[in-house]
């Protein structure tokens, strides 16, 4: 299998898709005439031309919003944002327009837009660039998030998302675009809502997201060579719809869990695992649900201490250590 | 007055700043566009087409939508419906007038204030009024309730609760068109309170940007909840005109006059339609009652006498039956005939809304997944619902 970028994978599937259905159209800041802020678009706008790709102004309210209103007369747009911080600016259009048309109108509407970008810290840019809304986003009946942690996954979910009749948003991480996988030159789509068990083990379930789950796998390694420790890795994926039988699959196997989630711990991702574990599996538990999240502050600037303010490999170890 | 911005040398030349245009506004449409009169537009192509039938059918639209929302307001003082409620009451002449020239391809997006558009549109009162009920029989099946009507096999997408929040779906519906190589608009009504939204400056700069079908309607009613427009534009009448600053004609219409809202609309629909333009078209008009029911109305923000200065001299309904009446279309056993046939529509919503059930406990979990609720492979797969 060739070993391809996370970058490509999402650009091989956006492609693939424009191909497939004339009704697909990619629209944002910077994603034709200049290759895509990440280059995640590159090389579509000459491949496909103006109709299909289009370079949007700075005005994510403006076009986040027009994209729902060409998603409800049947175009699916694939909108870009260059960073989901973004997005706030276009909050009302996300949560008010896209995910709660559909039930306002007694489902007489729908709007199958996929909304895109990276959503993460670690790369020093500041608290205002450097946001996870993944839980907003999975706090609001109407809409669907996934974070992809490979490029197998990108590929997958982003061509399930796009076929999707519902709006899905999409959040990739700027530190896996450079990085590669396998991806098989074969058309697959992953459905939304079902987790990938990324590593099998016995004796603690780290359950992650997004590149916490690439986290997760590399403190696997570290508690198996220098722990003895056999750590499952349960990648979610997808953040609703959830996989919840893989989640009490893995607690009810393992019997002890830790979460492992770069969104904030308060109301975050984690936090709704962890209340699902232990209302439906309380008595396989062996040990307390524990938590590695970012640390709950606004994301620091400095490099030094960015890096720790993301879960790190370190901070994992020590709390299965803590349970075992 | 004329002021000139002064700008360092070496630039390129700018257009000078008009300041007496600003306070005065002067529509940007060239004189041969209106082609009439501009106190007959009774001769305006689109007008001097009609017969009796279809004048007196506007009147029918107009007396519909406020018998329509008589009622409903006597039942809300009742008690017998929740949230809040927008009358339309006093602008009919805007919705029924433009939405009268809508073809196949014409897509219309309102706010809040959306009772008149849905019943202009074709939505029938049962639907309308068991939605105030909060009825399973519902336009929205009970979810939407009075801002939010939706009826899109009848090309109307609400229906909308925040402020300017459906200025770029108006604008999107007119992407949808062009994209698909549909000869056809996006009718987008707004209230003068969203002119100062941020999003519909967005959407100003992306129609023209990208040349989309979109018509802009300002339905300026003089009061953004119960702030006059004085107390919250930095520039006096000076509404329709900011789209000078995105290169997009506008224009200001009469809202009393149903002849003058259609000339003036179906000027920008074909604009959009022949040359996939946006319009912005302002429509003077008034609403009687307060920016909701609830609100203080004439104790605090305008005079009774403002209210009924209005009521008596500038109805569109009153005077769009003057007109016919003179025109000789129309009598007056005729015109109370309608309006009586109107009432008893009303009454008779008002009986079906009642008779109606509430929706089913089970419905709060429909209608929130396309997939889910056609049991889809993505709609069964993982978890959609939390919670007990």
């Amino acid at each position: 299998m060739p070993l391809i970028t996370y970058r490509k994978a999402i650009n091989d599937a956006l492609a693939e898709e424009i191909i497939r259905d004339e009704n697909v159209v990619i629209i944002g800041e910077e994603v034709a005439q200049y290759n895509g802020a990440y280059k995640v678009t590159e090389g579509l706008w000459q491949r496909f031309g103006d109709k299909r790709v289009v370079d949007a102004p700075i005005s994510e309210a403006g076009f986040i919003g027009m994209g729902i209103g060409a998603s409800m007369l049947g175009i699916r747009p694939v909108m870009e944002l260059m960073f989901w911080s973004f997005a706030y600016v276009a909050w009302d259009q996300i949560i008010n327009n896209a995910g709660q048309v559909r039930y306002m109108s007694g489902g007489l509407i729908n709007c199958p837009i996929v909304i895109r970008g990276p959503a993460n810290g670690g790369t020093n840019v500041g608290a205002t660039h450097s946001h996870t809304p993944e839980n907003f986003i999975a706090n609001t009946p109407g809409l669907k998030v996934v974070c992809p942690a490979t490029a197998y996954d990108a590929k997958g979910l982003m061509k399930a998302a796009i076929r999707d009749n519902d709006p899905v948003c999409v959040m990739e991480n700027t530190l896996l675009y450079g990085e590669s996988w396998e991806v098989p030159e074969e058309e697959y789509v992953i459905p939304l809502g079902v987790a990938d068990l990324k590593r099998e083990g016995t004796d603690v379930s780290l359950i992650a997201h997004g590149r916490a789950a690439i986290t997760a796998l590399k403190a696997a390694e570290i508690l198996a060579a220098e722990h003895d420790i056999h750590a499952e890795v349960l990648d979610l994926r997808s953040i609703r719809p959830l996989d919840e039988e893989a989640i009490l699959n893995t607690v009810r196997k393992t019997h002890r869990a830790v979460l492992v989630d770069e969104n904030k711990p308060f109301c975050g991702v984690s936090a709704q695992i962890a209340a699902t574990i232990q209302e439906k599996v309380f008595d396989d538990l062996d040990a307390p649900v524990q938590r590695v999240c970012s640390l709950d502050a606004p994301a620091i600037y400095s490099p030094a201490l960015e890096n720790l303010q993301l879960p790190t490999v370190a901070r994992i170890i020590e709390k299965v250590l803590q349970i075992r | 007055m004329e002021k000139t911005i002064e700008r360092p040398s070496g630039l390129p030349e700018r257009p000078s700043l008009n300041m007496s245009k600003l306070f005065k506004p002067m529509p940007s449409v060239t004189d041969d566009e209106v082609a009439v009169d501009p106190a007959d537009y009774s001769r305006a192509e689109i007008n001097a087409s009609l017969k009796p039938k279809q004048k007196i059918g506007f009147l029918r639209e107009m007396l519909r939508i406020r018998r329509f929302e008589q009622a409903s307001l006597k039942y809300y003082n009742q008690g017998m419906m929740g949230g809040f409620l927008h009358l339309y009451i006093g602008q009919e002449a805007v919705a029924v007038g433009t939405v009268s020239l809508m073809g196949k391809n014409d897509h219309v997006i309102t706010a809040y204030r959306d009772h008149g558009h849905a019943l202009a549109v074709g939505m029938n009162m049962n639907e309308c009024m068991a939605e105030l009920f909060g009825k399973a029989t519902g336009c929205s099946r009970g979810k939407g309730g009075s801002m939010h009507y939706f009826a899109p096999d009848k090309n109307y997408w609400g229906g909308h609760g925040i402020v300017g929040g459906q200025t770029p779906l108006g604008l999107g519906l007119a992407y949808g068109l062009k994209y698909k190589g549909l000869k056809g608009c996006a009718l987008c009504f707004m209230g003068d309170g969203a002119v100062n939204q941020g999003a519909y400056h967005e959407s100003l700069n992306l129609a023209a940007l990208w040349k989309l079908p979109v018509v802009y309607i300002i339905e300026n009613n003089k009061y953004s909840m119960g702030t006059t427009l004085e107390r919250s534009s930095a520039m006096r009448n000076c509404l329709a005109e900011r789209a000078d600053g995105y290169g997009i004609v506008w224009d200001i219409a009469n809202g009393e006059d149903l002849y003058e809202v259609r000339a003036k609309t179906a000027n920008a629909m074909r604009r959009a339609h022949e040359q996939s333009l946006p319009t912005v078209l302002e429509v003077d008009t008034y609403r009687y009652y307060g920016h909701s029911v609830a609100d203080a109305n004439a104790k605090k923000y305008r005079s009774p006498e403002e209210i009924e200065r209005y009521k008596s001299h500038h109805d569109p309904i009153t005077l769009w039956k003057k007109r016919l009446l003179d025109e000789g279309v129309l009598t007056e056993t005729e015109a109370d005939s309608i309006d009586l046939a109107a009432k008893d529509e009303a009454d008779t919503a008002v009986q079906f809304a009642m008779d109606s059930d509430f929706p089913a406990p089970k419905t709060i979990f429909e209608d929130v997944y396309w997939e889910v609720d056609n049991n889809t492979e993505s709609g069964t797969t993982g978890r959609h619902f939390f919670g007990e």
